[in-house]
């Protein structure tokens, strides 16, 4: 198959239940490789997660996998279709939605509207999808609003204040302010809110708990439990390792861009190459632990 | 007729001298990642302070060039100490505006100390020409080549063997590093900023005996001519700066000798875009590096916008629908009409800068395309004036999104520097395309304002149309803003990385954004250039671009009322309190430090 060329000789070929399926992905800065020849599958309704040591490829692979970068190597399929490369508005269109380390609120916009601009991509009626003219027709119903384009609105806002409700009185009653004024803690949330909004089919995670204390954090993993309960096909990244042991189907371990282990959070505990790469960071297992979950 | 070799002696030696202002301008944008406005200020101030030195006090020649460098290089220096250093830790937005307002401020302090009208600037040297192969060489040549390899052969030591220069060079790979490792940042950037300013001054020197003249005008193309030069080498990049310049420099000598001198900028400008759409990192950056950090933290200041109850607004909307039937006097009128049109075009600007966060530097050529377009064809195909308004909005909407669509992919301050380089050309066009513009003549005789063949003549009925369409504008902006398209831009403003990764086009919606103030824009000067049934090149300048720009932050970013309000407060209160025409556009400037300074979010906030 012409997909085919240019894949490592003995990558495994991508089952055909997996949602998401990277083959040999990689992507170098200058000298650096950042992500190198990193192989994953993810099958529909599970739960993946990615740990490793600071600077490991993590953040820069889930940047690979959701358009923010460009790989120079390898490919990315989803739903068995090459997605490698595409613009990262595509790929939300195809629904993929995810979260950022660092938490990227739009900070003058209220909660509500956070959340609204993640149901972008199922706007319809008031974005229709005629070729060429498509953004005039948009301007001007954006500007005149028939019946359906607001009961479109509508519809959408109920459904923003039905997310905001999954986390209790946390967001609810901030609704309509703006996005700077929240806490480190509300922002995080908000931004899983946001690509709920998205109903995505994939969605990846960048350290939903940082920056969270020990309640914080176990209301995110209740939230994130219920979420692949529903089914949901979730890439999470994560240095809670509790968590992780928790929730994961699997785990895949990276290191210096590298997947060095790959299995059920008990087989990649107990991998040498795992604790050594621990160690070669200057940090024991337990000793990563105690800090990871202390900030 | 000069040979080739005069040509690239003279574009060499052009070369030299924007290598002075481009090197100031890259060693500012590696440390503190700002394209610093006022370097053409700068360069002005140091012309002037040559003449002063030249003419008034008779100094020699060396004694000159030290006088303007020291003198340049304090000025730098006070800039960044009171214009900058203040600003450290507030938003992105609020440095490049506040060396846009430094720099009116400066060019308009020379202009009423000096006069705007030009000055010779003699060198003081010989007057004699060596000739050389099939060309010529004259002393001023070889006195400028001189400097130029001197400062870049002291700079490169500084660089390269002082302790200051090596916390320059660590501030420039990586601030919070050098921070880290104890390097006070505020001496690197007091350090780079008079270094930058010493060589911009030297410049305008040069450039001034080189041609013998000098006029305040040079600051705004200095300015210009240096960012294309750096941008060319690659942003940051001292020594690709010194090449973007020679390149520069050639490039325009061997234009102006094919096409002639009144396109001599078209070549720097056009230059410009190419090189940001097509290697935005310059020429010389290597094609794949890492990528930058992706920025957080806002463009613009977070602020909540103040809620004016509906009633107010129905009671200003009534007093000023019913002034004319008050005994007021037709000053009054005329002000207000003037600030109505001013209105729209801050309309607009404040979308595309403060919705979408787009800050357009040139956005009086929006109301170029919209006169030019109203007026011809109002004249040469004797369309009714009220459709050929309504026309020349659709054109400045179609047109100006079309020409300012090259600066989509970019951000920040790169924005303005390409609006305000497609602005440049856009007039230069105007200048130039004489069988459709009439180029320098301008267009005379246009036809006044009417509607449905009643002609708008008393200075009432002119307010009240102006009024009528300043109002409809604004709100059909509110009910944009008010919709999902509202909510998408503020969206791409805020994190256009973020924005992105929910599915938003950023070309489509800065498209849209360009399109409906295109628009607005067009209209006002569609409506203009029949009130002033005389218009030209300059009628709509880069003055009227930075007038346009403190209304918006004034107003507060994106907040159409305040767009409104700001421009009764910047059009009408010089009016009232009969301030000198020739002082205003300082007030403006220094009104837009104070703001940037002490209240970034406006008066009535950002939305």
């Amino acid at each position: 198959m012409a997909e085919e060329i240019g894949r490592s000789p003995n990558a495994p070929i991508a089952s055909p239940a997996s949602l998401l399926s990277l083959r040999g992905l990689t992507r170098r800065f200058g000298g650096l490789t950042a992500v190198d020849g990193i192989d994953l599958d993810l099958a529909k309704g599970d739960l993946v997660s990615i740990i490793g040591p600071n600077g490991a490829g993590k953040t820069t692979l889930f940047n690979l996998v959701t358009g923010l970068d460009r790989p120079d190597g390898g490919e990315v399929r989803l739903d068995g279709q090459v997605i490698t490369g595409f613009s990262p508005e595509r790929l939300a269109g195809n629904g993929i939605a995810r979260t950022f380390q660092l938490g990227r609120v739009f900070g003058n916009l209220s909660v509500m509207e956070n959340v609204l601009i993640g149901a972008h991509t199922r706007l319809r009626a008031v974005k229709p999808a005629t070729p060429l003219i498509g953004p005039l027709l948009e301007l001007g119903l954006a500007l005149l609003r028939p019946a359906a384009v607001k009961a479109e609105e509508e519809q959408l806002r109920d459904e923003v204040r039905g997310i905001l409700g999954r986390f209790g009185e946390r967001l609810l009653p901030r609704i309509d302010q703006p996005a700077y004024s929240l806490s480190y803690a509300n922002r995080r949330r908000l931004e899983i809110a946001r690509a709920l909004a998205l109903r995505p089919r994939l969605l990846l995670l960048d350290e939903p708990t940082a920056g969270m204390n020990p309640t914080e954090t176990t209301e995110m993993q209740a939230l994130v439990a219920e979420l692949k309960a529903e089914g949901l096909t979730i890439l999470l990244i994560e240095h809670k390792l509790d968590m992780v042991m928790r929730l994961s189907d699997r785990v895949i371990v990276m290191d210096e861009g590298k997947k060095i282990a790959e299995g059920t959070g008990e087989d990649v505990r107990n991998d040498a190459r795992v604790i050594e790469a621990y160690l070669g960071h200057g940090l024991s297992q337990p000793a990563a632990d105690a800090r990871e979950t202390a900030a | 007729m000069s040979s080739w070799l005069d040509y690239t002696i003279n574009g060499l030696i052009l070369g030299n001298v924007y290598a002075l202002v481009a090197v100031g301008l890259a060693l500012i944008f590696g440390v503190s990642r700002l394209i610093n406005f006022a370097q053409g200020s700068i360069y002005l101030v140091g012309a002037y302070i040559g003449w002063v030195a030249v003419v008034g006090l008779r100094t020699p020649l060396f004694v000159t060039i030290v006088l303007v460098a020291a003198i340049s290089a304090l000025v730098g220096l006070i800039i960044e100490r009171f214009g900058l250093r203040p600003l450290q830790n507030s938003v992105r937005i609020a440095p490049l505006l506040a060396t846009i307002g430094i720099s009116f401020v400066l060019d308009q302090i020379v202009m009423l100390t000096f006069s705007p009208n030009p000055r010779a600037l003699p060198s003081q040297l010989p007057d004699i020409r060596f000739q050389i192969g099939t060309g010529t060489i004259g002393p001023l040549d070889i006195l400028i080549a001189c400097i130029g390899i001197t400062s870049a052969l002291l700079l490169f030591v500084f660089l390269r063997y002082s302790k200051l220069g090596w916390a320059v060079r660590a501030t420039a790979q990586d601030r919070d590093a050098a921070m880290q490792m104890g390097v006070d940042v505020n001496r690197v950037n007091q350090a780079v900023f008079g270094i930058a300013a010493a060589l911009g001054g030297l410049s305008g020197l040069l450039v001034g005996m080189y041609y013998n003249q000098i006029d305040t005008a040079m600051s705004l193309h200095a300015t210009l001519k240096g960012v294309v030069a750096e941008v060319v080498g690659g942003a940051g990049n001292v020594p690709g700066a010194v090449v973007g310049s020679l390149l520069l420099g050639l490039v325009e000598s061997y234009g102006v000798a094919v096409f002639g001198t009144s396109y001599r900028n078209l070549f720097a400008f056009l230059l410009l875009i190419v090189v940001l759409v097509f290697r935005p990192n310059g020429l010389f950056a290597s094609a794949k590096q890492a990528p930058p950090e992706p920025l957080t933290g806002t463009f613009i200041a977070p602020s909540r916008p103040v809620h004016i109850p509906r009633w107010a607004l129905l009671i200003a909307f009534a007093a000023f629908a019913l002034l004319p039937l008050l005994p007021v006097s037709s000053y009054v009128l005329q002000t207000l009409i003037n600030a109505w049109l001013f209105a729209m075009l801050a309309l607009s600007l404040t979308l595309v800068a403060g919705t979408i966060g787009q800050v357009s530097l040139g956005h009086a050529a929006l109301l170029a395309i919209g006169a030019y377009t109203s007026a011809l064809l109002s004249l040469d195909f004797s369309v009714p004036v009220s459709i050929s308004i309504i026309c020349g909005g659709l054109m400045s909407a179609a047109l100006g999104t079309l020409l300012i669509s090259p600066s989509f992919r970019l951000r920040g301050h790169y924005v303005s520097i390409a609006t305000l380089a497609i602005g440049e050309i856009i007039s230069l066009v105007i200048l130039n395309w004489e069988t459709v513009t009439r180029g320098p003549i301008g267009v005379s005789g246009i036809p006044p304002l009417s509607l449905f063949g009643y002609e708008f003549i008393s200075a009432a009925s002119i307010y009240w149309f102006s009024f009528a369409v300043m109002v409809l504008l604004a709100l059909l902006q509110v009910r944009l803003l008010g919709s999902h398209i509202g909510r998408s831009f503020r969206a791409i403003r805020d994190d256009d990385v973020a924005a992105r990764a929910y599915g938003l086009s950023l070309n489509r919606y800065k498209a849209l954004a360009f399109i409906f103030g295109g628009f607005a824009a067009g209209v006002s000067g569609g409506i203009a250039a029949h009130l002033y049934s005389y218009i030209n090149h300059e009628t709509f300048n880069t003055q009227q671009s930075i007038l346009a720009l403190t209304i918006v932050i004034l107003g507060g970013l994106g907040n159409a009322a305040g767009a409104i309000v700001g421009s009764v407060a910047l059009v009408g209160l010089p009016e009232v309190f009969r301030i000198a025409a020739e002082y205003r556009i300082l007030i403006y400037g220094i009104v837009l430090l104070l703001l940037v300074r002490f209240r970034p979010q406006g008066l009535l906030g950002t939305i």
